[in-house]
């Protein structure tokens, strides 16, 4: 199992939510200058939720939760999601 | 009623509904009613004291734009489009001295914004730009295929959206201010349409250089989360909202009219016009619910960017778009030929003309798409009054 950061970033480079290759990015780089769109952010989410078989509550469902890798680890450890693989 | 809405009033009946219908015929700018909101200082009325205005609110614009609509829905088109930009410039420019010595203009001046989002080769995605803020030595060039700038050569500046950088992605937008005098316009294609036909929503090739101080600070993606997107469908249905709330006034003239003619018997439009105030009524609810709802959430950037606001916005486009074409149908059904033909005190073509266009400036599909995203997060709400 790797850290909750791995696997977001993972889970980023994945997909076509960005226009700018994730390797490139740093955590705290904002996601959104990086080509995330907001209808990208739902399905971000949802992806998200499955891989870490958690819901996201009402209160993260902002912008904000999603600008950046260390935002989304956050926000996850803040639900529940263990941090480093135990 | 605030002295805003006591000078819109003026500026409606008086002026406005005089000339709507030759604006309407020959597809001109308003510029009778224009000069008369320039004159009563409506068009500044968002700047704050601070810069030297009243600092009216979104509640006081909104209302502004109802009473418009019920008089030339071009005038209040672009009294509405006008203020959204004005609302960009005063809550997110604050913090720069260019944006505050042009929000003084604004009150100053009073000067007419115009906005350039919609570009050639985004397939209508305003969300995404082809052009680029192109920097050199502190100052910027810019150049776009704006496929409509609504009422820009009448404009005394332009908001223009543009990607950051010519490295930045197509969503990594910055909105720049403009003054008229730093941007020279092409006409690319004119606007000869069904309804709406003040707005001279022409397209042009836009060229302007500016300093970097133009470029508002904060990123498109929260200017138009926060500000542009909620203002925008706060202030077109309000203004649809009038143009429908005219139509059912002129229903009820007709149906009052009949009646008086024959008293005792119920005229046969009484009941469809039951049923449009019905409608109308809903129409009003929702709009001023959402009002609400924008300035409860305005305090707080949190609720500004959370999925059920922009949800509770996009529905208020869609569906006022909707019933206000629904209601001057009803309304056109009650007053039967009087309300069809063009030179009767009770016509309806202009109002359901314009109203059509309602549903297709930023397309109710392109809306319902988004929405349809969004919903997929959005969690159950069980509440009446939560």
């Amino acid at each position: 199992m790797s850290s909750v950061r791995d696997r977001v970033r993972a889970l980023l480079k994945t997909t076509g939510w960005l226009q700018t290759d994730i390797e490139t990015l740093a955590d705290d780089a904002d996601l959104y200058t990086a080509g995330l769109t907001s209808h990208a952010t739902v399905t971000l989410m949802l992806a998200l939720e499955e891989a870490f078989d958690v819901e996201f509550p009402d209160s993260l469902l902002r912008r904000r939760t999603f600008s950046s890798v260390a935002a989304l680890v956050e926000a996850l450890t803040g639900i529940g999601v263990q941090k480093e693989p135990v | 009623m605030s002295t805003f809405i006591a000078a819109a009033r003026a500026v409606g009946s008086e002026i406005a509904a005089r000339h709507a219908d030759d604006v309407d015929r020959h597809a001109r700018f308003p510029k009778e009613a224009l000069a008369a909101l320039r004159e009563r200082k409506l068009l500044g009325i968002l700047v704050p004291a601070s810069e030297g205005g009243p600092g009216a609110g979104i509640a006081d614009v909104v209302s502004v734009c109802h009473v418009l609509g019920q008089y030339c829905a071009s005038t209040a088109m672009i009294y509405a489009m006008h203020q959204i930009q004005v609302s960009c410039i005063v809550r997110h420019g604050g913090g720069s001295s260019w944006q505050r010595a042009f929000m003084k203009r604004l009150a100053g001046e009073q000067l007419l914004l115009a906005s350039a989002t919609s570009e050639a080769g985004v397939g209508g995605d305003v969300r995404s730009s082809v052009c680029a803020v192109e920097e050199a030595g502190g100052r910027f060039a810019l150049a776009k295929q704006a496929t409509v700038i609504s009422y820009g050569a009448d404009s005394d500046g332009i908001l223009v959206t543009a990607r950051r950088t010519p490295q930045s992605p197509a969503s990594d937008q910055v909105i720049v201010v403009v003054p008229r005098k730093d941007a020279t316009l092409d006409a690319l294609q004119g606007w000869d349409t069904l309804g709406m036909r003040g707005t001279c929503s022409n397209g042009y090739h836009l060229d302007a250089t500016g300093e970097m101080a133009q470029v508002i600070a904060v990123p498109y993606a929260d200017v138009s989360a926060q500000t542009m997107l909620p203002t925008s469908h706060l202030v077109w249905s309000a203004l649809w909202l009038g143009i429908a709330t005219d139509a059912v006034a002129r229903a009820r003239a007709f149906v009052r009219a009949e009646t008086r003619k024959r008293p005792g018997a119920t005229s046969p439009g009484a009941v469809r016009l039951a049923e449009a105030t019905s409608l109308l009524q809903l129409m009003k609810s929702n709009v001023v619910t959402s009002l609400r709802h924008y300035e409860t959430a305005l305090g707080s950037e949190d609720r500004l960017s959370a999925l059920p606001f922009a949800i509770a916005m996009n529905n208020l486009k869609t569906a006022s778009s909707q019933m206000a074409v629904q209601i001057v149908g009803q309304a056109l059904l009650v007053c039967g030929l009087a309300g069809y033909r063009n030179d009767s005190p009770f016509s309806l073509g202009r109002h359901l003309r314009d109203a059509h266009s309602a549903a297709l400036m930023v397309n109710n599909d392109r809306i319902l798409a988004n929405t349809a995203q969004l919903v997929l997060a959005l969690r159950d709400d069980p509440e009446l009054l939560a």
